[in-house]
């Protein structure tokens, strides 16, 4: 009976644990933007995101390599077929057992079935495919599979959460889930929600892909800074995305 | 090379009428203050001037130097007078022109 009483007492604790772990409600990070930023972001003639979204979609149509092949030949009107593809990534590709992200999985689809290079993290193409593939989700909530084969990907993204980091030693949760909303020196500090990205950061002053923005999160940390497209990134990336599960998806978004 | 562009402006009005046009060009704008990793400097890339034709005159002109942010925004208004070519030239300092056309009738 107290093994019993405990087991659940743990179980409910757990839950209460898994409860505190979203931010309630889950705001997007437009909320945390100035004025002016929220202004420039919903108005796609301002917007400069809007630039790589027509780029991706000229490149959406353009045939490659021996195949002679396009994006499009498969998957023809990115409007029907790609609606709502972005909300449920990462997820598990089932073939090869990987975690992919939208980038991952545009760059498999050009190696295994255009028999062309992967584009590089971070380049003008491949930030134009993954921003139009996340534009035709635009306004759709998000939900990723955290089960099954998704689980140990979504663990090792909670604990690399979790983990204390860096010189500062700081773990993302202690701005992000305990503090945001408040003031860090002149900015506000978010939920760190990823509905916005790929993203115009004002910053950059271009486009760029969550894993650049995860790369500054590290660096403000003084931790180390992983590779794009490294392994612990990615699974932070499904865990962020669970994390705001139902918030929709914004991008191109702009950020400060 | 021409480069990447957006131009958001109705494709018709009513002669008088007053309309919005917003444009967006993709350009590095790199100020050639910068140094890179090797401490040379970068070479200055930026678009120098931005000007609007239409019926037959110039309706709107920007000069830019090294302080305007990369990707420059620029959204202003004029008058529809006629059935006509919105011509839109950017000029950068490496001589690389980008025209864009955009039609409006005029009822």
């Amino acid at each position: 009976m107290r093994a019993l009483l405990s087991v659940s007492l743990a179980l409910a604790a757990f839950t209460a644990a898994a409860a505190n772990e979203r931010p309630v409600p889950p705001r997007p990070g437009l909320d945390f933007q100035s004025a002016e930023t929220r202004q420039m972001q919903s108005d796609d003639g301002a917007n400069p995101g809007m630039l790589w979204v027509e780029q991706g979609a000229a490149l959406w149509r353009r045939v490659e390599g021996p195949e002679q092949r396009a994006c499009a030949s498969c998957h023809k009107s990115a409007a029907d077929s790609m609606k709502g593809v972005a909300a449920r990534y990462p997820g598990v590709d089932a073939a090869s057992g990987a975690l992919l992200n939208i980038e991952g999985r545009i760059n498999q689809c050009r190696k295994q079935r255009m028999s062309v290079i992967a584009y590089p993290y971070e380049s003008n193409e491949l930030l134009a495919l993954s921003a139009f593939v996340s534009y035709q989700s635009r306004g759709l909530p998000r939900k990723v599979a955290v089960d099954g084969p998704a689980r140990p990907f979504f663990e090792a993204g909670r604990a690399f959460y979790n983990e204390r980091q860096g010189q500062l030693n700081l773990a993302c949760g202690q701005c992000h889930n305990d503090n945001w909303g408040k003031r860090l020196r002149g900015d506000v500090i978010s939920q760190g929600q990823t509905d916005g990205w790929p993203a115009y950061r004002l910053e950059w002053q271009t486009l760029g892909s969550l894993h650049r923005r995860l790369r500054a999160c590290s660096l403000g940390v003084r931790a180390e800074v992983l590779d794009y497209g490294a392994p612990e990134y990615l699974a932070l990336e499904l865990y962020l995305a669970w994390r705001g599960e139902g918030l929709p998806l914004t991008s191109p978004s702009v950020r400060r | 090379m021409p480069q990447p562009t957006r131009i958001v402006m109705p494709t018709s009005a009513k002669k008088g009428e007053v309309f919005q046009v917003k444009t967006i060009i993709q350009h590095e704008m790199e100020s050639g203050f910068r140094r890179d990793n090797r401490g040379l400097a970068i070479p200055r890339h930026i678009i120098t001037s931005f000007v609007v034709r239409y019926a037959g005159g110039e309706i709107f002109r920007a000069d830019m130097f090294p302080g305007v942010a990369a990707n420059p925004y620029f959204g202003f208004t004029t008058t529809a007078v006629e059935t006509g070519e919105v011509v839109f030239t950017w000029t950068d300092d490496r001589g690389d022109v980008t025209t864009e056309r955009r039609t409006i009738t005029v009822a």
